[in-house]
């Protein structure tokens, strides 16, 4: 087996006790001494600290690096202002997911970020795609989220004006550990940053947030029950190559003017999907028992029915919820709110309901 | 107490054997969310997957450590699967079962074997 690649915050993770599991190539701490459960609800009420080192950085730079980019994604960039940040998706020929991301206008560069899992691919997809615009690799940076409703006040205590910050502005501030650049945005459904930071400065910064009584260091494990309640995809669970954005319900995503008129790929089956509709949307399930229904899940229409009508793509227990959370694809005859299922657990068939997302309001910062 | 290599405990009270699973399984478990109890108990051979616990990682079987019949399970486990990992080898036990010959019991893991076991 490759030896895992290790983020600059290894040793503080592992000073504080973290369990790692092997996450998208590297070593990464899935929970701390708190444990999962803990830890969702601290975030949901205090701060929580995660390390996000292993996803990608790049700075794309270059006079026509919006216009290309729009060449790659389904999103407009180049009306993205200076200083704001989007959601985006690159797309294959047929409308697929190659990857979700987020992009950043930063004056005289954009910045994206992508997932660990996806990077390299991302990358020399930028690369081939992108005409006449820089794809610069960042390495010499770490990555971490700071979420929760006392994020602001924790982080105002290092760099003031960031009370000022709107949800998904990006700003750069100098500070005490370098040049931070940091945007209003999280995957957790709280108020909260993410904040790029040298590598060589990152465990100072890491520490110095964790002195405040409000903050702990949050692990993978609640990660991902806390963007599950807040109805966000994993990609590689919820997102692959084979969904589109409009049976991924991430049509919001899409801006208006993209929606009817694009030369990025997949176009033709995009608009499709949305002139005629999907056969299959992604939805939110609510199970009716307290058995979580994990990925994998096959669902069916009626309790005896033989052919399932659906899947759930990410399940759990919410914690903050209290009750089973999933979310799946299912025909779209079956996608109303309401709709009544059955989901097959341990070869049995339990009632689950197609439910709104999020399982819970989320509270960004207007 | 008796301990098997599937991390349960067993306790003779009167003419029953109470059944549970370690500290360090709940521990290595992570937060319990949801125990399925077995609907009416009855028979039941060794191994056969009697529970199922799924804690915020995975679900996982409890298995019957010995042959004989299920006579009561706890049900507080239902609504507070929690006290798996706040007091396994106390409130959170599982179920107690009639055995027909206790000796099978002697062949197990006492508390220093499995401690020796686990690593501890």
């Amino acid at each position: 087996m490759a030896e895992l690649n290790r983020t600059p915050l290894y040793d503080l993770h592992a000073s504080l006790g973290a369990k790692f599991v092997p996450f998208a190539g590297y070593d990464m701490p899935v929970q701390y001494a708190l444990g999962v459960m803990k830890e969702h609800l601290w975030t949901r009420e205090n701060a929580g600290l995660f390390d996000v080192s292993h996803m990608g950085q790049v700075i794309l730079r270059g006079p026509k690096a919006a216009a290309e980019l729009e060449t790659l994604v389904p999103q407009a960039v180049q009306t993205l202002k200076e200083g704001r940040q989007r959601y985006g998706f690159f797309t294959n020929e047929d409308g697929g997911i190659l990857d979700d991301l987020m992009f950043a206008n930063r004056g005289d560069h954009l910045f994206v970020v992508v997932n660990a899992a996806c990077k390299e691919a991302d990358i020399a997809h930028m690369r081939a795609g992108l005409e006449t615009t820089s794809v610069e690799v960042i390495t010499d940076r770490a990555l971490m989220a700071l979420q929760g409703p006392k994020a602001e006040a924790a982080l105002a205590r290092l760099v003031p004006n960031v009370v000022d910050m709107a949800f998904m502005d990006v700003e750069t501030h100098a500070s005490d550990f370098g040049e931070l650049w940091i945007s209003r945005s999280g995957y957790t459904g709280e108020d909260g940053f993410e904040i790029s930071v040298p590598a060589n400065s990152a465990e100072a910064l890491a520490k110095c947030l964790l002195e405040d009584e409000t903050v702990e260091a949050i692990g993978l494990g609640a990660r991902d029950s806390l963007r599950l309640e807040a109805g966000l995809c994993l990609y590689g669970s919820d997102l692959d190559e084979t969904t589109t954005p409009v049976e991924a319900n991430l049509v919001w995503a899409i801006q208006k003017a993209r929606r009817e008129a694009g030369d990025y790929p997949g176009f033709a089956r995009i608009r499709h999907h949305l002139t005629d509709g999907p056969a299959r949307l992604r939805v939110g399930l609510r199970p009716e028992g307290r058995a979580p229904m994990r990925a994998g899940t096959p669902l069916y229409a009626e309790e005896e029915a033989s052919q399932p009508v659906g899947e759930v793509t990410s399940g759990a227990y919410g914690p903050s919820t209290e009750c089973a959370i999933s979310m799946g694809y299912v025909g779209t005859a079956h996608a109303a709110l309401g709709t009544p299922l059955w989901g097959e657990v341990r070869g049995k068939r339990l009632p689950v309901t197609v439910c709104e997302l999020p399982f819970r309001p989320s509270s960004y910062k207007k | 107490m008796k301990f098997t290599e599937e991390h349960e405990w067993l306790r003779v009270e009167g003419d029953v054997v109470v059944v549970g699973i370690t500290e360090h399984a709940s521990t290595q478990l992570g937060d319990v969310v949801f125990v399925e109890l077995p609907e009416d108990g009855g028979e039941v051979a060794k191994d056969d997957e009697v529970v199922v616990i799924e804690s915020v990682k995975a679900a996982s079987d409890i298995l019957a450590p010995l042959d004989g019949e299920i006579v009561e399970v706890n049900a507080a486990l239902t609504d507070n699967p929690g006290l798996v990992n706040e007091d396994p080898l106390g409130e959170a036990w599982f179920f107690k079962m009639k055995v027909a010959d206790l000796s099978a019991m002697d062949d197990m893991m006492d508390e220093a074997a499995y401690k020796d076991f686990i690593g501890a």
